[in-house]
């Protein structure tokens, strides 16, 4: 048995309101079985400045990327990591983290690749947790090992290879970098080595929607209204779009991914990991620079 | 290329520690980083932004008549890894004489043993924090 939605009328009008959770709902229910609360921030120290009680940490970095290929870890290794965290395939898991749970989304779609059941999002993430002055400390968790069980990794449904991307010409892209990055202006900086790219600019006909638009200043979610206006009035997406957002490594891309797919409900979207740091530096790619989508190659 | 008693402090400290406490040393020295006086604390826009590093860190430096360096540095607490970095810094390379930071080997950090722990775009903030303390010495250098 899932563990019970929330019913919260802010969340009105998202498509699956049960992908949510608000820091008054986690701070009620913290503690109860079947529901585990796990931190994932850019900041791989954060954690340990203080956490919500009972949260575990997900490291990003170290703990979900395959130590030697640019790839993820595999079904034995998930399998490992969550047990060792004390997940239970059954479990409702609650992420959480810094930067507007960019983090946090990261890794749902991580987990989502696993198939794991029942993930939410608790709504403005480790920033508004504290703002509202709620608990935190430094004691280690130490939940009781389980015994995950191994999944195959499926990355035909949510995820985007370069060749996906080459076969999707025509259909919407959305490039969620920020405007110096889709135009090209930004790739090297002064004295500095550039951002692991050998070009700049974008994916031709890709639309840029940079992620952080669809949050507010608390770093919740924008309201569903707002998000049609930002997706499907001026980005052109709708319920029957195909759709494959990207950034540079595919963390920014994961937050568009959590938005299109939970809070506007549609039903395809894949996130290209690989992004820019692969497609900026392929050989024989189509790269187009400024602000202007540009045309979808003809004979590519 | 020189190094410093504080490098070679933090470099021990990091190494003494097996890979999966060095976290909790980079922690640590996060926390041990001095505030800003209040000359500069009540004037940022005396300070320059690393535009290396992804949160916001601001730095200052100042040499004394006999060319030893003072530095400045400020990161938010809510990057503690960011924060972390420019303390090792300021251990490093603060109260030595100019020439020594000019000459400072920033491979020091390689030898932290770190490098698989933290993302490449952390080291990349910590490289850019070095860069403007180098180029801020050169153009004050008496």
């Amino acid at each position: 048995m899932p563990y019970p939605a929330e019913t919260n009328a802010e969340f009105n009008g998202y498509a699956h309101p049960e992908a949510l959770v608000s820091t008054q709902w986690v701070e009620e229910n913290l503690g109860q079985p079947g529901l585990v609360l796990v931190e994932c921030d850019e900041d791989i120290l954060l954690y340990s400045t203080g956490h919500i009680p009972s949260a575990v940490k997900i490291d990003w970095h170290t703990e979900l990327n395959h130590p030697d290929n640019r790839d993820y870890i595999d079904g034995k290794a998930m399998a490992q990591l969550l047990s060792a965290k004390g997940i239970n395939r059954e479990d409702t898991i609650v992420l959480y983290g810094d930067k507007s749970n960019w983090w946090a989304t990261y890794a749902m779609w991580v987990f989502k690749l696993f198939g794991h059941a029942d993930i939410r999002i608790m709504n403005g993430g480790r920033a508004k947790w504290i703002a509202e002055g709620r608990e935190l400390t430094t004691e280690a968790q130490d939940r009781l090992p389980t015994n995950y069980p191994v999944i195959e990794r499926d990355d035909s449904t949510i995820r985007a290879f370069k060749d996906d991307v080459i076969q999707h010409f025509g259909k919407p892209m959305i490039d969620v970098r920020s405007l110096p990055e889709y135009t090209g202006e930004k790739l090297h900086m002064p004295d500095y080595p550039n951002e692991g790219a050998s070009r700049g600019g974008h994916i031709p006909s890709a639309r840029s929607v940079p992620w952080g638009k669809a949050v507010n200043e608390d770093q919740t979610f924008r309201s569903i209204e707002e998000l049609n206006q930002i997706y499907r009035v001026d980005a052109g997406i709708s319920d029957s779009s195909d759709v494959i957002a990207y950034c540079r490594i595919g963390e920014r891309s994961s937050h568009t991914w959590f938005v299109l797919t939970y809070l506007l409900g549609i039903p395809k979207v894949r996130n290209y990991d690989g992004s820019w740091t692969e497609w900026g530096s392929s050989v024989r790619v189509p790269i187009v620079k400024g602000e202007e989508p540009g045309a979808v190659p003809v004979s590519f | 290329m020189s190094t410093t008693l504080g490098a070679q402090e933090i470099i021990a400290a990091f190494k003494e520690v097996p890979a999966n406490m060095r976290l909790e040393v980079l922690l640590e020295y996060s926390q041990a980083l001095p505030e800003l006086p209040i000359r500069y604390a009540d004037h940022p826009e005396l300070l320059e932004r690393v535009e290396e590093c992804q949160s916001p860190v601001f730095l200052f430096v100042e040499l004394d008549a006999s060319n030893k360096v003072n530095i400045f540095l400020t990161a938010p607490d809510e990057a503690p890894t960011t924060k972390g970095f420019a303390s090792l810094l300021f251990s490093s390379l603060n109260d030595e004489p100019a020439p020594t930071v000019l000459g400072f080997d920033e491979s020091f950090v390689d030898e932290l043993g770190i490098t698989d722990l933290v993302s490449p775009l952390r080291i990349r903030g910590l490289h850019g924090m070095l860069m403007r303390i180098k180029r801020q010495v050169k153009e004050k250098m008496n």
